[in-house]
């Protein structure tokens, strides 16, 4: 029995928006504490983390006049924000709830109780500190609920799915936390003097600080920090590890010649020449660019599993023409349908 | 302190537990002692670590009306309601029974009709039901079964005589619920299954997909079984997940399925399509085929009639099998039973007026407090009136709904529903409940041990049903040793 469509794209999804609330919550503790570290006149404010994760134009509308407290309840809690914690354990609760027959049970638990805990704490206005403990605790649990399937599911197909997903996820972040740091130097010369401590909170929202540090043997410094979670193959969050994760997980699935195609640009993209030494601009540039690439793989996955624009019957079966009557009816309805993942889809667009 | 039974008071009503006061029943004795053991303060713990249980283990209902809000606990009362393992047998035998014959009687309708030529049922009453689907006219289910799975609520009355209250043919929900206040039950009361022999219900799901395997087409080894549902907004969606989780087969949405040129049902997959055989549906009739019926349905599978009809793939319920269910159909069951099976009914219905009858008609509107009138083909409780609750628009809308369709529907006498001691808000007190066992039926018939116990969590409340703010219990099928 091969895995339903729909499901393979839940699970696909569940993964990305736990990995996408995990590195959120990352961001929101370490760009806490680093706006408590810097000087006020460095102009640190939450807007450019709400830019930076694509929430920007949404956050406009409904904030016409910003303040750092909106930005960063926009960042974390709002439900209107796709992006946002809450909305993306919603997301991935909703997800896993459709596939409650898929995944092992204790998966569904522990996600379930994260999101009726987040949504309590959440609503409660909380103070500065409080909001530390609740970052602590998503992105401890997140941790958690992806050990445990790691170790409770078979690794067959379908968690090659939500492996899939982790990865492609992993990789955007870790490619937008890298802009944060970039966006925050860009233009602002007067920063120059933090410019370690920016780097230092950067590999510490990735958990990065100490293999790092174990790793590169010198005083933190910008072009190594960016050469590291660029291109490091041994630490999870860098982005060639992520890539090799996805690429083990395309070779254990079928039909995935495509994908795998263009899952080699961006490995390319990350041997073409050496990055550390772009400028801040063209490192923006950069990212731009892989998240774009990243974002057509994703569309690729989707093309080749989740939603095929053709259908072919079986060999065994009688042949048939491809283009059978029912099949037409078929992809309009499915795209009518609010399932969470078509939500995610749009979700996406950020 | 332990719970003192003697300020039990059932009050008039046939109580589960008690024959009287301080006076457990058979099936209840060791129930009774423990319970008072424990007293009203570990009770009322247990019955919290029972709640946190269902909120954490995800079990939700979804009530139409809240919108959004679609995770609703299920309300669960921890004390048991037992049933002797005797009386159960022969409650048991009447079911069979009763599903064997109204199977005959599908089959029948949609073949030759010899029980409307031979005058058992008025030809008008199948012509106008609304649940007959001209659509399904030859069809032919595996074994002749339409009702593969069916969910009959009995209730029993202040005499003790338990009566069948209505057949649910067409999708009946609860299972899961059972299932999983046994599992809430065992982790509460562990120390009473170690003791008492109460038997299993866990069996279900191994029965509904063996019975499923028997109804496919194509006589393989393990043919691809799914259940169908119409999405998680759908308020039984948490049962289907679930049935599906516990007999390993997909759970899939219309938009998953397709009907291909060889008139073979599909199931999209990471493969491409795979051959489907038999579909446990859990969309009703009229949304399962956009082709054939609800020409905007998005729930269903286009073409799926036509793969059904052509003998490619099982449908269990077979369409059309709702016809079945109509209440006023209901009143003819007994005659049905005696007609296809020369046997008398084993269950008795509740006395049903027809009000198409215009004597009935008369009769029941003259004083509506007196009776409960109930809608043909609704279900879940809605739509239907209850005349010594009801206030004086109720009623006299309920007259004016009659008067324009009187086909559409029934009337029966108020029942005194039984009661079972209920935890309420720290106190122990009566409350109406009933029961829906369940039944399957495919080349041989099984019945749940047990079944649903659904109870009206309010007081006085004759309501049970769960779309309706009722709550359930753990059923007991005791053994007990004279």
């Amino acid at each position: 029995m091969s895995l339903l469509s729909r499901v393979a794209e839940r699970l696909y999804w569940t993964a990305r928006y736990l990995e996408r609330a995990e590195t959120t919550s990352r961001l929101a503790r370490v760009y806490g504490n680093l706006m408590l570290d810097l000087p006020r006149e460095a102009g640190l404010s939450w807007d450019v983390l709400v830019q930076i994760t694509g929430g920007g134009d949404v956050y406009r509308e409904m904030h016409p006049s910003p303040s750092v407290d909106t930005a960063e309840r926009f960042f974390v809690a709002d439900r209107n924000n796709p992006s946002s914690v809450r909305s993306s354990l919603a997301l991935a609760r909703e997800s896993v709830r459709t596939t409650r027959d898929i995944v092992p049970s204790e998966a569904w638990r522990s996600i379930n109780e994260l999101c009726l805990w987040v949504t309590q704490e959440l609503d409660a206005e909380t103070s500065h500190r409080r909001r530390y403990g609740i970052h602590s605790r998503v992105v401890e649990r997140c941790q958690q609920i992806s050990g445990m399937l790691a170790d409770t599911m078979s690794h067959d197909a379908a968690y090659q799915f939500f492996r899939l997903g982790r990865g492609i996820e992993r990789a955007d972040m870790t490619t937008r936390i890298i802009d944060v740091a970039a966006a925050m130097l860009l233009g602002r010369e007067n920063l120059a003097r933090f410019d370690n401590t920016l780097w230092m909170a950067v590999l510490q929202s990735l958990s990065a600080y100490q293999m790092y540090r174990q790793k590169v043997r010198r005083p933190i410094h910008g072009p190594d920090v960016i050469a590291y979670l660029l291109k490091d193959t041994q630490f999870p969050r860098a982005i060639a590890f992520s890539l090799r994760e996805i690429g083990a997980a395309l070779a254990m699935l079928p039909r995935s010649g495509d994908p795998i195609k263009k899952l080699g640009d961006l490995r390319r993209m990350l041997a073409l020449r050496d990055l550390a030494e772009l400028s801040i601009a063209g490192l923006h540039q950069w990212n731009d660019e892989a998240q774009l690439k990243l974002g057509e793989l994703h569309a690729l996955i989707q093309a080749t599993w989740f939603r095929p624009s053709t259908t072919t019957l079986p060999a065994q079966a009688p042949a048939v023409p491809t283009q059978s009557p029912a099949m037409p009816t078929q992809s309009q309805s499915q795209s009518q349908t609010e399932t969470p993942a078509a939500v995610g889809v749009q979700a996406l667009g950020r | 302190m332990r719970i003192d039974w003697n300020q039990y008071q059932p009050s008039g009503f046939y109580d589960e537990l008690f024959a009287a006061p301080g006076q457990a029943r058979p099936s209840a004795a060791e129930l009774a002692d423990y319970l008072a053991s424990l007293g009203v303060r570990e009770l009322a713990e247990r019955q919290s670590d029972a709640d946190r249980a269902i909120v954490e283990m995800g079990i939700t209902f979804t009530v139409y009306t809240e919108g959004q809000n679609i995770d609703r606990a299920w309300p669960f009362d921890v004390i048991p309601r037992t049933i002797e393992a005797m009386e159960w047998a022969r409650i048991e035998s009447g079911l069979i029974q009763r599903l064997t014959a109204l199977n005959r009687f599908i089959d029948d309708l949609y073949h030759e009709r010899r029980v409307i030529k031979d005058g058992v049922v008025p030809d008008d009453i199948i012509a106008t039901s609304a649940n007959f689907l001209e659509a399904c006219v030859g069809g032919h289910p595996a074994y002749g079964v339409w009702a593969n799975i069916c969910g009959t609520d009995l209730v029993r009355d202040r005499d003790g005589t338990v009566y069948v209250l209505e057949d649910n043919l067409r999708v009946p929900s609860g299972v899961s619920y059972m299932l999983e206040n046994r599992m809430v039950t065992k982790q509460v009361f562990p120390e009473m299954f170690e003791h008492a022999s109460i038997l299993p219900v866990d069996d279900y799901a191994s029965q509904l997909l063996d019975m499923l395997s028997s109804l496919s087409p194509r006589k393989i080894d393990f043919p691809r079984v799914v259940v169908l549902t119409p999405g998680i907004y759908n308020s039984a969606y948490f049962e289907h997940s679930y049935l599906a989780q516990r007999m390993g087969v997909d759970l899939v949405e219309g938009q998953d399925l397709c009907v291909a040129d060889d008139e073979c049902v599909y199931v999209r997959t990471i493969r491409g399509l795979e051959r489907v055989d038999v579909v446990y549906r859990r969309i009703n009739d009229t949304f399962l085929d956009p082709e054939c019926f609800d020409k905007d349905s998005v729930l269903g599978v286009p073409g799926i009639m036509r793969a059904w009809r052509a003998g490619n793939v099982a449908l269990a319920n077979a369409p059309g099998a709702g016809v079945a269910d109509d209440k006023v159909v209901y009143a003819y069951v007994p005659k049905i039973i005696e007609y296809y099976l020369g046997e008398k009914a084993i269950l008795p219905n509740v006395p049903t007026l027809l009000l198409r009858d215009d004597d009935s008609r008369k009769r029941v509107l003259s004083d509506l407090s007196q009776w409960v009138v109930k809608p043909a083909n609704e279900s879940g409780g809605y739509g239907m009136l209850i005349g010594p609750r009801a206030t004086d628009e109720e009623k006299a809308a309920m007259a004016v709904a009659v008067e324009a369709n009187p086909r559409n529907y029934i009337a029966q006498p108020v029942l005194a529903l039984s009661t079972a001691p209920t935890l309420v808000q720290g106190e122990i007190e009566p409350r109406h409940l009933d029961l829906r066992p369940f039944i399957l039926q495919g080349r041989g018939v099984w019945v749940t041990p047990g079944g649903l116990t659904r109870v009206a969590l309010r007081r006085g409340s004759l309501v049970v049903n769960s779309s309706q703010g009722g709550g359930s219990k753990d059923t007991w099928i005791v053994a007990v040793n004279r």
